[in-house]
C-alpha cells in the first residue's frame, strides 16, 4: 500500500483489492478528540461520504465505484480512476474541448444538485478526466441539501478555482451554461452566486 | 518608538505603553479594567459608561507604571473595530482627545489583527495560523497573499458567547468560561451534542440549545465536560484544516477563551500530531489588552499608515481581510 495523499482528516492509499487497483480512503484517529467523539465523527463521515457517492452514481454522475466500507478502520475502498486531474490538463486543451468539458461539468453538478447532493469541494483537483469523461472524487465535505444557498456555495468554489488559478472567465460561464440547461432552478442559483460574491466572505486560496 | 494603546471593543478597557526597541516589543505597562454586569451579559451602553469612568485613571496608571512622560510618547493607537458600538465610540473619543491634546499622530487598529500581532511579538512565532477564540469572535486567521485572511469562522455566535449563555442559564455568573472549565474537570460521561463543522466554518447556537436541554437529564459536570470537548474539538478541526490548506506549520492562540487549559491541550495535541509548533502567549496578552493595540499601531505607523482625525470613525463590523497589511 502506497500513501498518495495525507489530508487533515484522511489518508489516501493506492492498493489492490480482489485483483483491482483501488484507492483506500482512511479517516485517521485524532488524538486531540476524546474517543467517544472521535469514533462518532469518523464513522458518521465515512458513512455519509459513501452514501453521497452511491447517490451521485444513482443520479447518473460518474464517481468512483465503492467496493467496500470498513467500519472498524473507517475506510472506504473505491475504484481507482486512472485519469488526469482537470487541474493539470485544462490549460492544454483546445477551446472546443474546454467548452465541452465545462458544459459536461455543469450538467453533472446540475444532476447532483437536483438530487439534493452537495459535493462541498468542487475544485479542479477533484475532477478527474478519463477517456474524455469527467469523474468527481472526494465527497468528504459533501452533504445533503436542497437549498439554493448550499448549491450557490458549491458552485462558487469552482468559479474561484477557474477565475483565479486558471484565469479564464469563459470556463465558469460554460459550466453555468450546462448547469442551467439541465436544472430548472439554475437561474435562481446563479443569482445566489452573485449574492455570495457580493458578500465577499469566501476568501480562499485556490490550489 | 513609543506608543500608547487604548483597547475598548467589549467588556474590557485597557491601556498600555509599548516600546519598539531593536525590532522587539517591549511592554512598559499594560493595565485594564473589566466591566462586570451585576447579572446577565454585557449591556453595551453600561460597558461604555464603565469605560468612560475608568479610562482617565487607567491612562494615568499606565503612564506612571511605564515611567515615561507624555512628551516621550510618539503615537496614540486605539481599537477602531470590530466591537460594540458604544464601547468603540467611547474608546475612540478618549484616543482622539489624547491625540489632539498632546498633538500626537493617531492610528485606528483592527482588534482581531492586533490579537495576532501581539501573539507573534510575545511568543516569537513567525507565520502562524491564529485560532482567535473570544466572547464575540471566533476566527481562524492566517497571512496569505498580502492580507490576513479568514479561513474559517463561526456562522452564528462566538465560542465565548456560547459558554456565557450556557452559564447564564445554568446559574453560573459572567464570564462563565473559567467556571465551566473547573466544573468540567469533574465530568465523567460524554453526553452527545451536535458537532457542527461546515467546511471550514463552525456553528455554536445548536450546541448551546442542545446542552441546555441535556441539562435537564444529566449532571452539570457531564454537560460542561461534553460542551467543552465538542466545541473545542470543532475548533481544532477547522484550525487543522486551515493549516493543511495554507501549508503553515505554526499555530497560535488568541482571545480570552484561549486561556482555557483544555482548549490549549487540544490544540497542542493537534499541532504535535501534524508536526507543527504550538504557541500561546501569557494570559494578559490573550484577553483584550491595550498592549496589542499599542504594538500594532507601531507596526502600522512605521510602515506608512497615517490617519487624520476625520478618518477615525469607528467600524463596528470591521473585517480582518479589509486591512491593508503594509508591515509584512
Amino acid at each position: 500500500m502506497e500513501m498518495i495523499k495525507k489530508g487533515a482528516e484522511a489518508e489516501i492509499y493506492l492498493s489492490t483489492w480482489m485483483g483491482r487497483r483501488v484507492v483506500i480512503k482512511r479517516r485517521i484517529r485524532k488524538g486531540y478528540r476524546i474517543k467517544e467523539l472521535d469514533e462518532k465523527i469518523r464513522k458518521q463521515r465515512t458513512r455519509r461520504e459513501a452514501i453521497l457517492m452511491a447517490e451521485a452514481r444513482k443520479a447518473g454522475v460518474a464517481v468512483p465505484i465503492i467496493y467496500e466500507i470498513n467500519n472498524f478502520e473507517m475506510e472506504i475502498v473505491m475504484e481507482y480512476v486512472d485519469g488526469e486531474r482537470l487541474k493539470d490538463i485544462i490549460e492544454k486543451l483546445d477551446d472546443n474541448e474546454k467548452r465541452r468539458i465545462c458544459q459536461e461539468i455543469g450538467k453533472s453538478i446540475a444532476m447532483l444538485h437536483k438530487n439534493g447532493i452537495i459535493h462541498g469541494d468542487i475544485t479542479t483537483s477533484n475532477i478527474i478526466l478519463r477517456d474524455g469523461k469527467i469523474h468527481f472524487i472526494d465527497f468528504g465535505l459533501g452533504m445533503k441539501s436542497a437549498e439554493n444557498e448550499a448549491r450557490g456555495v458549491d458552485l462558487h468554489l469552482l468559479m474561484e478555482a477557474f477565475n483565479a488559478a486558471h484565469a479564464d472567465e469563459r470556463l465558469f460561464r460554460w459550466v453555468m451554461g450546462g448547469y442551467k440547461k439541465n436544472f430548472e432552478k439554475g437561474n435562481e442559483v446563479e443569482r445566489k452566486i452573485e449574492e455570495i460574491v457580493r458578500r465577499g466572505r469566501y476568501m480562499r486560496r485556490v490550489e | 518608538m513609543i506608543s500608547l494603546g487604548l483597547e475598548g471593543t467589549a467588556h474590557t478597557a485597557g491601556v498600555s505603553i509599548v516600546e519598539k526597541i531593536d525590532g522587539k516589543c517591549n511592554v512598559l505597562s499594560n493595565v485594564s479594567s473589566m466591566y462586570r454586569p451585576v447579572r446577565g451579559g454585557i449591556h453595551p451602553r453600561e460597558a461604555a459608561n464603565h469605560h468612560a469612568d475608568v479610562f482617565p485613571g487607567l491612562i494615568e496608571k499606565a503612564i506612571e507604571e511605564a515611567n515615561v512622560d507624555f512628551s516621550e510618547i510618539d503615537i496614540i493607537g486605539f481599537s477602531i473595530g470590530p466591537g460594540l458600538g458604544p464601547c468603540l465610540r467611547t474608546t475612540a473619543t478618549a484616543a482622539r482627545t489624547l491625540a489632539i491634546m498632546h498633538d500626537k499622530p493617531i492610528i485606528g487598529v483592527n482588534h482581531c489583527i492586533a490579537h495576532l500581532e501581539i501573539g507573534r511579538a510575545i511568543t516569537g512565532c513567525h507565520d502562524p495560523v491564529l485560532l482567535y477564540a473570544s466572547g464575540g469572535n471566533t476566527q481562524i486567521i492566517a497571512f496569505l497573499e498580502g492580507k490576513y485572511r479568514i479561513f474559517g469562522e463561526t456562522l452564528d455566535i462566538g465560542i465565548g458567547n456560547c459558554l456565557d449563555k450556557f452559564g447564564r442559564e445554568a446559574g453560573i455568573s459572567f464570564p462563565a468560561g473559567p467556571e465551566i472549565e473547573k466544573i468540567a474537570k469533574n465530568g465523567r460521561k460524554y453526553v452527545e451534542l451536535p458537532y457542527s463543522v461546515k467546511g471550514m466554518d463552525v456553528s455554536f447556537s445548536g450546541i448551546l440549545t442542545a446542552a441546555l436541554h441535556a441539562l435537564k437529564e444529566h449532571s452539570i459536570e457531564d454537560i460542561c465536560y461534553s460542551l467543552q470537548e465538542t466545541c473545542f474539538s470543532m475548533l481544532a478541526e477547522v484550525t487543522e484544516r486551515a493549516m493543511a490548506h495554507t501549508e503553515k506549520d505554526e499555530v497560535l492562540l488568541g482571545g480570552g477563551v484561549a486561556s482555557n487549559k483544555r482548549l490549549q491541550d487540544i490544540i497542542k495535541t493537534m499541532a504535535e500530531e501534524r508536526g507543527a509548533k504550538f504557541f500561546v502567549p501569557p494570559r494578559q496578552y490573550l484577553v483584550d489588552n491595550g498592549a496589542m493595540i499599542a504594538w500594532t499601531a507601531i507596526l502600522m505607523y512605521e510602515s506608512g499608515y497615517r490617519m487624520g482625525i476625520e478618518e477615525t470613525a469607528i467600524k463596528q463590523n470591521f473585517r480582518t481581510d479589509e486591512v491593508e497589511i503594509t508591515w509584512r
